[in-house]
């Protein structure tokens, strides 16, 4: 086939998939107002999404903010603006880092385990018995789900960084001996409460995308093994292709509607 | 439904702890010294020019945040940029005769407006302008000016000895 | 009931009207035509079984009459409604009335025996917890699981799986039952089991089942009617007795388990001494 044939037959496909996602999202939030009359669920998915993904969160927070302060401290350095160290920490996760590297790793644990759960209950039949028993699979497995992880993933985010900057703290200050008090008051001083709710609207925005993506994959993934696996691949992929590109869009909104 | 207390208080757990998190970062980590929805009284000054002073910029005397810029507005008949401070009523013994200018936080930090206080009697009431003002340090300038003095400097010996460095220095 | 161990005897019962009608059903898929011009009828509390070689469509079949798919051209009428052209909502009450077995069970992973049995009357029922509680008890007695009720899907083997998925089926009594390959894999006393419970479904509640299957022998004993399917149109319907007697080579090769017949035993393939000789596949 010729590529422009390719290209249009690409395109195609990937306007149908946009818009199938988008009649998915459609049904899950049509449900949800009777999801909610079923807590147990809900409380469930929360516990599945976030508190099971909570370790590696605050492992990778802890490191990442290490990290953030040894090389920012280098390249602070340069220009004698050790002091600020806190402030180039706190805004780098506050408003990138964090939400960005939660939404990568819950798409890694909490992503594929949605999808590899929904997959295998299509692959098993669950979902057309329960459609068989006239009982809508959407609102019973799906939306409660998907609210987990849209509820999860934003607090996700705001341990991320807060274990970020302590962990960026102790890098600087115990182990750089820059001056503790400057720290953390250059960061008061830099920091606005528009920066946190910045960071908070992109993990909810990434919370959306990458729980979407995944129940929407394990929904209609092909019923055997090997389609479950591939639908499993698949959400880590675009959940993390759909979160940079969210967060370029979102970030340039925020910088242009910030004054 | 396998909705058990270990999973219910674990859940719960996990959300006390997004949301601590997140009124750790909105209080510990953001300066919020000012929301001077309080006791506050507008002071107003007038400058040729702001810089790059934003809404909201503090207002500090000796260091120490006193207040917030309110507005900025252009004033087409005098040609002056309009700068409306609201001051913190805690803060009510501002000589009438203080100095307001514009300053720069750090090297690469956001400019305020730090008030010097004077010495008159009077103090500062709502409404009231503050008549002395220093403008914001406009790079471009500072090197035209520098320029300009470096340029008059070598003037007087250059006249002595030769014309031409005049101009090789004016340039 | 009498003796456990026998089948009950067949009783005389009023002829009734069909429950469910298939009228002239065509249907394809992808370019593939699975039914083309089928037509049977499932009469009313008997128990009618629907055979026919793999890949004929019985699965299909079943979802049609469920009303999971559409059929191209014809009807599908269950209980006088028009099945296909039914709303979700209304098409949701109608698929209350019907209870589905699925092949593997499809028992929810994430509960366990009786919260699976019970799920259809939380779902639908606004029934008092202890009310739910005695009827799950019952229809697991049913099947003779009752005490199992406290197991993981996980931990019950396939024939164990495939009577609580039956009890669960049972639970909001419905007024036919589909069985959807309910022997296979199975060993022959799981098997007896289920053919047992068929029966006494049938007899003891006026149930109509369909079962769907290719297991001759099992179906040879529980069936009142017989359709055999195969190339998209029934070729054979009748009792069991006239259908072993039937003319058609494809339904005596599907009674008699011949390997060879009008479904070939050799996947189509160029001269055989020509391959061989050629040394290539």
């Amino acid at each position: 086939m010729s590529l422009v044939g390719e290209l249009t037959d690409g395109l195609r496909g990937f306007v149908t998939a946009v818009g199938s996602v988008t009649v998915f999202l459609g049904r899950i939030l049509g449900q949800t107002p009777r999801a909610f009359a079923r807590p147990g669920l809900i409380i469930d998915q929360i516990y599945n999404a976030g508190a099971l993904s909570l370790i590696i969160i605050m492992i990778c927070g802890l490191f990442v903010g290490l990290v953030l302060a040894l090389q920012s401290y280098q390249l602070l350095e340069r220009f004698g603006s050790e002091d600020a160290l806190g402030t180039g920490a706190a805004l780098a996760l506050l408003k990138e880092l964090g939400p960005v590297v939660t939404a990568l790793l819950f798409a890694g644990r909490a992503g594929t385990a949605l999808a590899s759960e929904i997959g295998l209950m299509r692959a098993t039949d669950q979902l057309t018995a329960m459609e068989m028993m006239a009982v809508d699979p959407i609102r019973r497995v799906v939306t409660p789900r998907f609210i987990g992880g849209v509820v999860a993933m934003p607090l996700l985010a705001m341990i991320f960084i807060a274990i970020g900057i302590f962990g960026a703290a102790f890098e600087g200050v115990q182990l750089l001996s820059v001056d503790s008090a400057s720290f953390w008051s250059q960061m008061r001083s830099a920091v606005d409460v528009k920066d946190v709710m910045e960071g908070l609207i992109k993990g909810c925005v990434f919370g959306a995308a990458c729980s979407l993506i995944a129940v929407y994959e394990g929904f209609n993934a092909i019923p055997t093994a090997e389609g479950v696996g591939r639908a499993t691949t698949r959400t880590v992929v675009i959940s993390a292709v759909l979160t940079l590109i969210l967060d370029y869009m979102l970030t340039a909104v925020m910088l242009a509607t910030r004054s | 439904m396998r909705s058990t207390r270990a999973v219910d208080i674990s859940t719960g757990s996990f959300v006390l702890l997004g949301f601590a998190a997140l009124f750790f970062l909105a209080t510990q980590i953001t300066n919020r010294e000012l929301s001077v929805g309080g006791n506050s009284y507008d002071v107003e000054a007038q400058f040729e020019n702001i810089g790059s002073l934003k809404v909201g910029a503090a207002v500090s005397m000796a260091g120490v945040t006193v207040g917030r810029v309110e507005s900025i507005a252009y004033d087409q008949e005098l040609y002056k940029a309009v700068v409306h401070m609201r001051i913190n009523s805690l803060f009510d013994r501002l000589p009438k005769d203080s100095d307001a200018s514009i300053m720069t936080a750090g090297l690469l930090g956001g400019q305020y407006v730090g008030i010097t206080a004077g010495g008159s009697e009077d103090y500062l009431k709502s409404g009231d302008r503050i008549e002395f003002v220093q403008d914001a340090l406009i790079l471009e300038v500072l090197i035209n000016q520098l320029v300009a003095n470096l340029g008059g400097s070598k003037d007087e010996p250059a006249s002595k000895d030769d014309q031409s460095s005049t101009t090789e220095a004016g340039k | 009931m009498s003796n456990n161990e026998n089948m009950p005897a067949q009783q005389p019962r009023p002829a009734g009207d069909n429950i469910v009608e298939i009228h002239d059903v065509h249907y394809s898929v992808g370019g593939r035509a699975i039914f083309s011009g089928l037509s049977l009828s499932i009469p009313r509390g008997r128990i009618t079984a629907i055979m026919g070689p793999s890949g004929t469509g019985k699965t299909t079949l079943m979802r049609l009459i469920t009303g999971q798919i559409k059929p191209d051209q014809g009807r599908v009428v269950f209980d006088g409604l028009d099945v296909p052209n039914l709303k979700r909502r209304e098409l949701y009450a109608a698929r209350r009335r019907m209870g589905m077995l699925f092949q593997n069970g499809a028992l929810l992973t994430d509960m366990d025996v009786f919260e699976n049995v019970a799920f259809p009357l939380r779902e639908h029922t606004r029934l008092p917890e202890a009310l739910i509680r005695n009827i799950v008890l019952t229809k697991l007695q049913a099947v003779g699981l009752r005490g199992a009720a406290r197991l993981m899907p996980a931990e019950l083997s396939g024939g164990m799986a495939r009577r609580v998925a039956l009890a669960r089926a049972m639970a909001t009594d419905p007024e036919v039952l589909i069985y959807d390959e309910p022997f296979t894999g199975l060993d022959p006393i799981s098997m007896g089991m289920i053919v047992r419970l068929v029966r006494q479904m049938n007899y003891a509640l006026g149930i109509t089942s369909i079962v769907v299957s290719h297991d001759v022998e099992e179906l040879a004993i529980l069936a009142d009617t017989s359709y055999i399917i195969s190339g998209g149109k029934v070729v054979a319907a009748g009792s069991f007795l006239e259908l072993k007697d039937h003319d058609s080579e494809i339904v005596n090769q599907f009674i008699n388990g011949l390997a060879d017949g009008p479904v070939p035993f050799h996947y189509p393939a160029g001269d055989y001494y020509e391959q061989l000789l050629a040394g290539t596949v």
